[in-house]
């Protein structure tokens, strides 16, 4: 157990170090949600609504961990495929799901700095006051949906292992989470078929967490649904992971992919 | 002869090539599926905010995501070479630089063209958008307007591969400036004065607009001058991209950088 919470903190301190190294990596992450997060303020602004402009801008600070995430995390296999270093990684003792757990939330960690840039920006070029009622629970709801969210990554990695283009469907789950989690549009205006499908996915509930602490509500329940469905993907991911391991050691197809 | 082979032969292959995302497994995700999600998603935040109509974001988006296929690929045709290692054979070659760059150029904007209009015909079916039939025609002619002047826009994007690595990152960036500044969400007027000097200068800015005006019902001649001005940036955009590949050309002859951005 030691051993297992020493690999997941030295892996996710080793791939956050590895991660910031790029300027212009780091560049793009940073600036990406902000030009969604400038329309949307200029929309909300255009719309007249205070308060949704301070809602707009919460949603949109948290744009940013999901989309250093979906991206990176897609593609996450198919680097260590390009590195060589997929077929050593998965032969080590270790279990290859605490290897690549710490990657995923490396990614999201990232994604931290987009919120702060996010929150920033809104303060800075718009004038977006926040006062953050509940400073202590806002910090764990930022967390939570880091945790969660690199969860969630760790899932997208494992399930397009055998992808040899899976940065591409990484790309593609960007905007729809960014629409159907209610970043920046309320789930009710969403037609109801898509609400379960916005229940089912942890970033709904990081969200709602980070607002609630912010506003002034009461954002444990939603942190600890964020931590919950954080938990599943995780069970989920290793259950993936071994079969497809399994299935490409079989069939001698881990670095053909 | 020999520079239309260049020209046309040339540049489907090179494009064929080099354009790696022509695979089903990326094409259809990023080409075909994105732009859609993009429209639903300022439609929602639109309805949200309370600002503008669908239709606003439809043709605002389908024609923004032009840049996408523009950009990116006039960046792999270009980066694309020094990636293989074949852009110093391309370069000390006799072939004329016209064709050779421009012949790149015209597949990229008849794929950019194509995904605009794809995006604009199923957002429309998705979202009921009532666009006159009399538009059509005239609302193709604008996306291929539109189409050309990314492209201009893209071979500087592809002269700055000759000199930064990260052509990707870079296309991003400008993808994003362009979601911002060319009125496709956010309606000019809402925008201030600076940003819209701006606006009048890039891509897409006139291209949408004119999109708009046909779809509420104009005749094409009403919109000629948009259209000529959209055109007019594109080429201005082009020449300049061209120029732009020349000099990084004779830079990297003459400091001997071609292999070391």
């Amino acid at each position: 157990m030691r051993a297992a919470v020493r690999l997941l903190a030295l892996g996710w301190l080793f791939h956050l170090k590895m991660l910031s190294r790029s300027a212009f990596d780091g560049l793009l992450g940073v600036t990406w949600p902000l030009f969604f997060a400038t329309i949307a303020f200029f929309l909300f602004r255009a719309g007249g609504g205070e308060q949704t402009l301070l809602y707009a801008s919460l949603g949109a600070a948290v744009m940013g961990i999901w989309s250093m995430t979906s991206t990176s995390a897609g593609s996450a296999l198919q680097r260590e495929r390009w590195h060589g270093t997929l077929e050593l990684l998965v032969a080590a003792p270790a279990n290859f799901a605490l290897i690549l757990l710490p990657l995923t939330i490396a990614m999201s960690t990232i994604g931290a700095y987009c919120l702060v840039a996010t929150l920033l920006w809104g303060r800075v070029l718009f004038g977006i006051e926040l006062q953050v009622e509940q400073p202590l629970l806002f910090a764990v709801s930022i967390v939570a949906a880091v945790v969660s969210i690199g969860a969630l990554g760790f899932l997208l990695a494992v399930s397009f292992v055998r992808y040899r283009f899976a940065w591409a469907l990484g790309n593609l789950f960007e905007y729809p989470v960014w629409l159907i989690c209610g970043f920046l549009v309320p789930l009710s205006l969403l037609p109801g078929w898509v609400r379960p499908i916005s229940w089912a996915l942890a970033p709904t509930w990081g969200v709602r967490a980070i607002r609630e602490s912010a506003l002034g509500g009461s954002p444990l329940p939603d942190v600890l649904l964020c931590l919950g469905l954080g938990t599943a993907y995780v069970l989920l991911g290793v259950l993936v992971l071994e079969r497809v391991l399994r299935a490409a050691r079989a069939r001698a197809v881990l670095s053909l992919t | 002869m020999t520079s239309l082979r260049v020209f046309f032969i040339g540049g489907l292959t090179s494009y064929r090539a080099l354009f790696y995302w022509l695979t089903p497994w990326v094409y259809v995700p990023s080409l075909l599926v994105a732009p859609i999600f993009q429209i639903l998603l300022f439609v929602y935040i639109g309805r949200s905010a309370g600002v503008g109509s669908d239709k606003f974001y439809v043709i605002g988006n389908a024609l923004q995501y032009a840049a996408i296929p523009c950009i990116f690929a006039m960046g792999f045709a270009i980066s694309g070479e020094r990636f293989q290692k074949t852009l110093g054979y391309i370069l000390v070659s006799p072939a004329r630089r016209l064709p050779l760059f421009l012949g790149r150029a015209l597949p990229v904007m008849l794929n950019g063209a194509f995904v605009a209009a794809f995006s604009l015909v199923v957002g429309d079916l998705l979202l009921g958008i009532d666009l006159p039939a009399s538009a059509l025609a005239p609302l193709a002619l604008v996306v291929l307007v539109c189409a050309f002047s990314c492209t201009g826009l893209g071979l500087i994007t592809a002269a700055l591969g000759l000199r930064v690595r990260e052509t990707a990152v870079l296309a991003n960036i400008i993808f994003g400036l362009l979601l911002i500044f060319t009125g496709a969400n956010v309606p000019l007027g809402e925008l201030p004065g600076w940003m819209r000097a701006i606006s009048e200068v890039i891509p897409l800015t006139h291209g949408i607009e004119a999109a708009r005006e046909l779809a509420d019902g104009a005749a094409l001649r009403d919109v000629a001058g948009l259209l000529g001005t959209e055109a007019f940036v594109g080429l201005g955009y082009g020449v300049v991209g061209y120029g732009l590949l020349r000099f990084m050309e004779w830079q990297s002859r003459l400091y001997a950088t071609l292999e070391t951005a």
